[in-house]
């Protein structure tokens, strides 16, 4: 068995993650000081892809990244790279299906956040920065890592923008989700069916991780 | 180490006018809630900003609109005890006071000293929420102290206490304060902390800061119908003037002397306890009694002067022994016109 759609899939959804991670929170933050207005509708616009069908967000992507699109033709003509078609392609894909959902949980744990223990950190001199990671980092964690996982486990489910971007070769391109389709209809459904079971698993296993953190934050709230 | 406020600020209908100075003594704000003295605090420590006005702390302009002045709070060097402690809940007693540890190198030597000072030994590697409420509220003042502010700021630092914790608490504060030695503010609307802990006091009310003096002298002249409420006097009544000194108050159906000229006071206020049994002096009246009421150590009776059937009733505090000797369904009492606080709306 090529285990290669295993590996593809786990380094795109784990690359996606990382960049997810910074990105979701540092908008999480900076949106909820925004004014009332820019706040509202930058929430609808970063909560989008959450909603929208992938295969629109993987046309919207291609009308952008495509190698005769604004951005894919100018990275085409400036460092001889192309956007689509390669396995890392598919993480433009996954970044912005996942970021709707890291930035909601990002958002939903700093509203809990007790502003007073900012202001007591200010007034003792700490820097702002002390106070974000020291402080509001570790007592929004619970959330922010249940919303980490998520957003992990959405991003190896992801399917169609990625496979309008990314496409299916096999050994270059292909992700589980991609494979499962490409067995299913060629017919090989005892492979197919082996790549669902592993999908399954490690679905399970993630979501069995987000429940656990989210039960231990309800006790971490009830202790504190 | 003197503190300049001179601030206003806007929020939504609120208005925050306050204008006082205070060097080392312990000044209270008094006020019911909601009145903007937790405003006054935050604007002092920076973390609200005034629309505008100045604030100078011991020759350092923290805020100055007209200069544009604005130190960030980190550089006011203020030390505010919030309401909840505001301890760190992912730190340990032993870190979070060296968070407010300015001279990292020495910071063991000062969280241990502070630790000792606040008496907070086998504690140090203890999170918040293994505390009680009491050792929260030294752990914090310890953080605040070991950050060597110019002035202290406490924001009713013992709302969240049961009340036989809040005595032994006081006693607590009261020590750091005399060692802390600076000016001190303390935000309350409780008037017995306020007169026990402070040198002088400031009655806030909507915002707008209405008196300001020694403590004593604003319990014996609160100055205005806020102020009374808050230093505690429970009878207070809108007048009608008579003459130069006397005035007839409708809600009580009785017309009275005063000591002073009246001019532009509206109302009057007696307290409870200045309501005096016989008739011996002047402002004397036969009341009929509606309803005593039994405290631990006293006896509150309500009176309604006769031939005024519908007065409000008039409030008298007196021990329980001076009450037993008394007790009639009818009795005399006086408000000498020296016990009499003159008031403005």
């Amino acid at each position: 068995m090529d285990w290669f759609p295993l590996i593809n899939s786990l380094r795109i959804a784990g690359i996606s993650t990382v960049i997810i991670f910074f990105l979701g929170i540092f908008a999480a933050y900076y949106i909820a000081k925004a004014p009332r207005l820019v706040k509202g509708i930058l929430d609808v616009v970063l909560t989008l892809p959450l909603v929208l069908p992938p295969t629109v967000v993987g046309y919207l992507l291609l009308r952008v990244l495509g190698p005769k699109r604004i951005i894919g033709a100018w990275v085409l003509e400036t460092f001889g790279v192309k956007l689509t078609m390669t396995w890392w392609s598919a993480i433009f894909a996954t970044t912005v299906v996942i970021f709707p959902l890291m930035y909601r949980t990002a958002r939903g744990a700093f509203e809990s956040f007790d502003e007073t223990l900012a202001y007591a950190g200010q007034t003792l001199g700490l820097s702002g920065t002390y106070i974000f990671w020291r402080i509001r980092m570790p007592y929004c964690r619970q959330g922010i890592l249940a919303g980490t996982v998520l957003a992990f486990a959405r991003a190896l489910g992801e399917y169609g923008a990625t496979s309008m971007i990314a496409g299916y070769t096999p050994g270059r391109t292909a992700t589980i989700s991609t494979t499962v389709y490409q067995l299913w209809r060629t017919n090989n459904d005892a492979l197919a069916f082996r790549w669902v079971m592993i999908n399954m698993a490690i679905s399970a296993v993630v979501l069995l991780a987000v429940n656990m953190l989210e039960k231990k934050q309800r006790a971490g709230r009830r202790a504190g | 180490m003197a503190l300049c406020v001179d601030i206003e600020k806007t929020l939504g209908s609120f208005h925050l006018r306050v204008k006082f100075e205070a060097e080392n003594h312990v000044l209270a704000l008094l006020g019911a809630s909601g009145c903007g003295k937790s405003m006054t605090l935050k604007c002092i420590a920076g973390i609200e900003t005034p629309d505008r006005g100045r604030i100078v702390l011991d020759g350092t302009t923290l805020f100055d609109s007209e200069a544009r002045v604005n130190l960030a709070p980190q550089k006011r060097r203020v030390g505010y005890l919030f309401q909840q402690y505001a301890l760190f809940p992912n730190m340990t007693v032993a870190q979070n006071i060296a968070c407010g540890v300015r001279e990292k190198k020495e910071t063991r030597a000062r969280v241990a000293e502070m630790i000792e000072a606040m008496h907070l030994q086998g504690l140090e590697h203890k999170k918040p929420h293994q505390l009680s409420g009491g050792q929260q509220q030294r752990a914090a003042l310890a953080r605040i102290l070991v950050n060597q502010p110019e002035v202290l700021l406490l924001d009713e630092p013992f709302s969240a206490m049961d009340s036989h914790l809040r005595f032994q608490l006081e006693n607590e504060v009261r020590s750091a304060i005399r060692r802390f030695g600076k000016t001190v503010l303390l935000v309350s609307h409780n008037r017995d902390e306020v007169f026990r802990l402070s040198d002088a006091i400031a009655i806030m009310n909507g915002g707008v800061l209405e008196t300001i003096g020694e403590k004593k002298a604003v319990f014996a002249d609160p100055k205005t119908v806020s102020g009374a409420i808050l230093t505690g006097c429970k009878n207070v009544a809108r007048l009608e003037k008579r003459g130069e000194r006397l005035a007839h108050i409708p809600d009580w159906g009785v017309t009275l002397e005063t000591n002073r000229d009246i001019g532009e006071v509206t109302h009057i206020g007696v307290r409870m306890h200045d309501v005096l049994a016989g008739d011996q002096g002047r402002n004397a009246l036969r009341c009929e009694v509606v309803e005593e009421i039994e405290n631990p150590f006293s006896y509150t009776v309500m009176l309604r002067p006769q031939g005024a059937p519908q007065a409000k009733p008039i409030g008298w505090e007196l021990d329980k022994n001076a009450w037993s000797r008394r007790r009639a369904d009818t009795v005399t009492v006086c408000l000498p016109p020296e016990n009499i606080l003159l008031l403005r709306e």
